[in-house]
C-alpha cells in the first residue's frame, strides 16, 4: 500500500463524493417514501452501488413490478459497464486477479470517468482504491442520512446541486479536449447519437449510452486509420 | 418489507457486479488486437459525451437550468480550473441563477 498514491486517489475522488451527495440524499429520501426501512435503503446502496439502477428500482417497486423484472432491468441498465471496465483494463497496471475483482465492484460511470481521464499513463490499484473508497463512502453515508433526515434540502440548493455530476463530467472532459480534435469529435458524436436515441426513444438509457459510445469510438478509430493511411 | 426484498438486492448486486468484474479479471494479462485497443482507448471520451448529452439539459423541468449549468461548467473548465472548482462553481452559479426564477 503506497500512502501517497492512496491519498492522491482520495483527492481525485472528492469531486465524485460531492456529486454523489445530493443524489444519494435524494435516494435515501425517496426510498423512505417508497416504504423501505433505513436498513433496506442503505443495504441497496451498500450492495448495489449503482445510481440510475437504484432509482429505477424504487419506481418499479412503487409500481408493484415483480422483483425478477427489477433485477433484469438492473442488468440492462448496467450492461454498459462491460464497455467501461474493458476500456479501464488498458489503463490499469496489471495486478493480482482478486484485487482487480475487488475494485471492479467500485466502477461506476463516475469513478470510471475520473480514472480513465487521469494523465498518468498507467494507474495503480492503490490509486483506484482511493477514488472508489471516497465515492462509495459518500454514496452509502448520504443514502442513510437522506433516509434519516427525511426532509429536503432547501429547494433552490437541491435544484442547483442537480448539476454536480454533469459539471464533473464536463470538468473531466474539457482539459482533454484542448487542442485535441479527436477527443472533441469522440464526445460530440457520442452526444449527438445519444440525443437521437433520447428523443426518438428507440433505446432505453442504458443501451443508448452503450451503443452511442461504441459507435462513436469505432467510427473515429476508422476515420483516423483511413486518414493515417492517406497521409 | 419482506424477504423478497433481500433476494432482489442480491440479484441486483450480482447483475451489477458481473459487467464490472468480467472485463477487468478476464482480460488480465491478455493482449488484445491493436484495433480493439485503440477503440477501447477512445471509449472514455465517447462515454463522457454520451453521459453529458442530452441529460445535462434535463436536470430540472426548466431547461435553462441545464443550459446555464452546463455553460458555467464549460466556461470554468476552459479557464483551467480543476474539477472540484468546476463542480462547486457551477452549483454556485445555479444557486444564484435560481434566485431569478
Amino acid at each position: 500500500m503506497n500512502g501517497r498514491e492512496f491519498s492522491a486517489g482520495l483527492k481525485a475522488g472528492t469531486s465524485i463524493a460531492i456529486g454523489y451527495f445530493p443524489i444519494a440524499l435524494t435516494f435515501g429520501l425517496l426510498a423512505k417514501t417508497t416504504g423501505l426501512s433505513l436498513l433496506e435503503a442503505t443495504a441497496m446502496s451498500i450492495f448495489v452501488f449503482a445510481g440510475a439502477a437504484q432509482y429505477i428500482a424504487l419506481s418499479l417497486i412503487t409500481a408493484g413490478v415483480a422483483p425478477i423484472v427489477i433485477v433484469l432491468n438492473t442488468f440492462v441498465v448496467n450492461i454498459r459497464h462491460f464497455l467501461m471496465t474493458a476500456s479501464l483494463n488498458e489503463k490499469m497496471v496489471p495486478d493480482a486477479r482478486w484485487k482487480k475483482a475487488l475494485y471492479a465492484f467500485g466502477i461506476t460511470d463516475e469513478t470510471f470517468s475520473v480514472l480513465a481521464t487521469q494523465k498518468d499513463h498507467k494507474l495503480t490499484t492503490t490509486f483506484a482504491a482511493g477514488v472508489i473508497i471516497i465515492a462509495y463512502g459518500s454514496w452509502v453515508v448520504f443514502t442513510s442520512i437522506g433516509h434519516l433526515i427525511g426532509a429536503n434540502l432547501p429547494q433552490f440548493l437541491q435544484a442547483a446541486m442537480s448539476v454536480a455530476l454533469y459539471a464533473m463530467f464536463i470538468g473531466l472532459l474539457v482539459p482533454s479536449m484542448r487542442g485535441n480534435r479527436k477527443v472533441v469529435s469522440l464526445a460530440l458524436i457520442a452526444g449527438v447519437i445519444n440525443s437521437l436515441f433520447y428523443f426518438t426513444e428507440w433505446l432505453s438509457t442504458g443501451w443508448a449510452i452503450m451503443v452511442s459510445t461504441l459507435a462513436s469510438a469505432v467510427f473515429i478509430e476508422w476515420i483516423s486509420r483511413k486518414g493515417g493511411r492517406k497521409s | 418489507m419482506s424477504s423478497w426484498y433481500w433476494w432482489m438486492i442480491l440479484g441486483m448486486a450480482m447483475v451489477t457486479y458481473i459487467p464490472r468484474a468480467i472485463p477487468l479479471t478476464f482480460l488480465e494479462g491478455r493482449e488484445l488486437p491493436e484495433a480493439v485497443q485503440s477503440v477501447l482507448r477512445n471509449i472514455p471520451y465517447a462515454v463522457l459525451g454520451a453521459l453529458i448529452f442530452p441529460a445535462v439539459f434535463f436536470i430540472q423541468e426548466n431547461i435553462w437550468f441545464g443550459v446555464v449549468g452546463a455553460a458555467a461548467a464549460f466556461v470554468i473548465a476552459i479557464a483551467g480550473a480543476n474539477v472540484m472548482i468546476v463542480v462547486l462553481g457551477s452549483i454556485a452559479v445555479l444557486a444564484i441563477f435560481s434566485g431569478f426564477f
